[in-house]
């Protein structure tokens, strides 16, 4: 232990000063720092830069795109709700249409209706009169036909002449 | 425990080849880590990807927690590989340690002060580096006046300060525990030299203690890496920022 009493006496072994180790630990640590510099912590800080701004841009692609999505939605709301109206107006429509057509339907169907039986009834009274006046006629002829078979029937030569002298005379006398 | 170190002399330099293996082997460690989580980087992050972007984002969070990332940002890069260097040179102490001879080979290179003497001051010199960079040089001469004036040679001695406390916190610190790892190790085999009966009692009661210790040191290690860089971009931002 006596030597090494005093440390740093000790490490400079003794009467020694180490001088070469000072200028080799000087020129192997920059030779270190120049080397890992260019083949370890240039790449790796190249990449954790390179990430950072990946991660930003990320970033500012998702909330430009979350954007965007609400912005679609509220498109997409304010379409469903026109559309939503539009249906509604549609509907209405076709239900007002609907009835303006039934209204009119009934409307014609009753106006026909009435020609229908007014022409009915015109024929029924034409057939009428035509069946009367025909019924007319024949009820004439055929009186005549019956007044002709009485008259046929009755009268006798005797009558006859008398008849007809009495025309005749009847005749003459209004003359 | 007093082993010594394998120092040889070149170009009328002193090298201690134990730091210099340590030095290597650690940065090795630290720069396969590095690549190999980072060889097959991809945007959905996996496995041990993952874990480097957990450091790069903990070694941002001491940042931002000391300077605005306008002045920060381009300390990352230095805080992450001081962080990794600092944090594996802890742990390679920790396992085992390796005696050849008479010289500790296999220890944590943060164990030696000159190791953690030099981080502390390529550290204060950068911090000066910027200061002077970024503020210009009056107004980064300015500072040492500031509040007052008579503050000069306060403000000379914080920076000595600052660079001693910064290096040998991290060196006391590693160094101790490995002291102790290796005390309990001896504990734990010395006594078979006297015969197997004493052997096994100091193996058990060293045991547990060394259990608990290296559990310690590996959180030690890992707080000791998080504050040393905590402190460095403390003293920069210090340096850096003008309304200091």
């Amino acid at each position: 232990m006596s030597t090494n009493v005093f440390i740093l006496g000790a490490a400079e072994g003794g009467l020694h000063f180490n001088g070469g180790d000072i200028i080799f630990q000087l020129v192997m640590f920059i030779i270190l720092l120049a080397l890992v510099k260019k083949y370890a912590w240039g790449p790796l800080m190249g990449i954790m830069k390179q990430r950072e701004e990946f991660v930003a841009n990320e970033i500012t692609a998702a909330e430009a795109s979350r954007a965007e999505a609400s912005k679609l939605l509220e498109e997409q709301r304010e379409l469903l709700k026109q559309s939503r109206v539009e249906a509604g107006q549609l509907i209405e429509n076709a239900k007002k249409q609907g009835e303006a057509q039934r209204e009119d339907i009934i409307t014609t169907a009753r106006a026909e209706a009435e020609r229908l039986k007014e022409s009915a009834r015109r024929e029924i009274v034409q057939e009428k009169e035509k069946a009367v006046s025909a019924l007319r006629e024949q009820v004439a002829s055929l009186s005549v036909l019956i007044a002709s078979k009485v008259i046929e029937k009755e009268l006798s030569e005797a009558d006859q002449e008398k008849l007809i002298k009495e025309y005749i005379q009847e005749a003459g006398e209004e003359r | 425990m007093n082993h010594g170190a394998p120092i040889v002399e070149f170009l009328g330099l002193h090298f201690n080849l134990a730091n210099i293996m340590m030095i290597t082997i650690a940065s090795l460690i630290v720069f396969i880590l590095a690549v190999v989580s980072t060889r097959r980087i991809e945007m959905k992050p996996t496995g041990i990807q993952n874990f480097m972007e957990w450091v790069m984002d903990f070694v941002k969070g001491i940042i931002n927690s000391s300077m605005d990332w306008q002045t920060g940002g381009r300390f990352l890069v230095l805080g992450l590989t001081l962080i990794m260097y600092i944090f594996v040179s802890n742990m390679l102490g920790l396992p085992f340690s390796v005696i050849v001879g008479h010289d500790l080979w296999w220890k944590s290179p943060t164990a030696d002060p000159v190791i953690t003497m030099t981080l502390a001051v390529m550290v204060m010199g950068l911090s000066h580096y910027y200061g002077v960079k970024m503020l210009g040089a009056k107004a980064y001469g300015k500072t040492f006046f500031q509040p007052m004036s008579f503050m000069f040679p306060l403000k000379i001695i914080e920076e000595f300060a600052n660079t001693l406390t910064l290096g040998l916190r991290l060196y006391g610190n590693i160094y101790a525990g490995e002291i102790l790892l290796g005390l309990l190790a001896g504990l734990a085999t010395s006594g078979y030299a006297d015969g197997i009966g004493s052997g096994l009692i100091g193996t058990i009661s060293a045991a547990v203690p060394m259990l608990a210790w290296q559990g310690f040191s590996l959180f030690v290690g890992s707080i000791q890496a998080f504050i040393f860089v905590m402190l460095a971009m403390v003293f920069i931002s210090h340096k850096v920022s003008q309304d200091h």
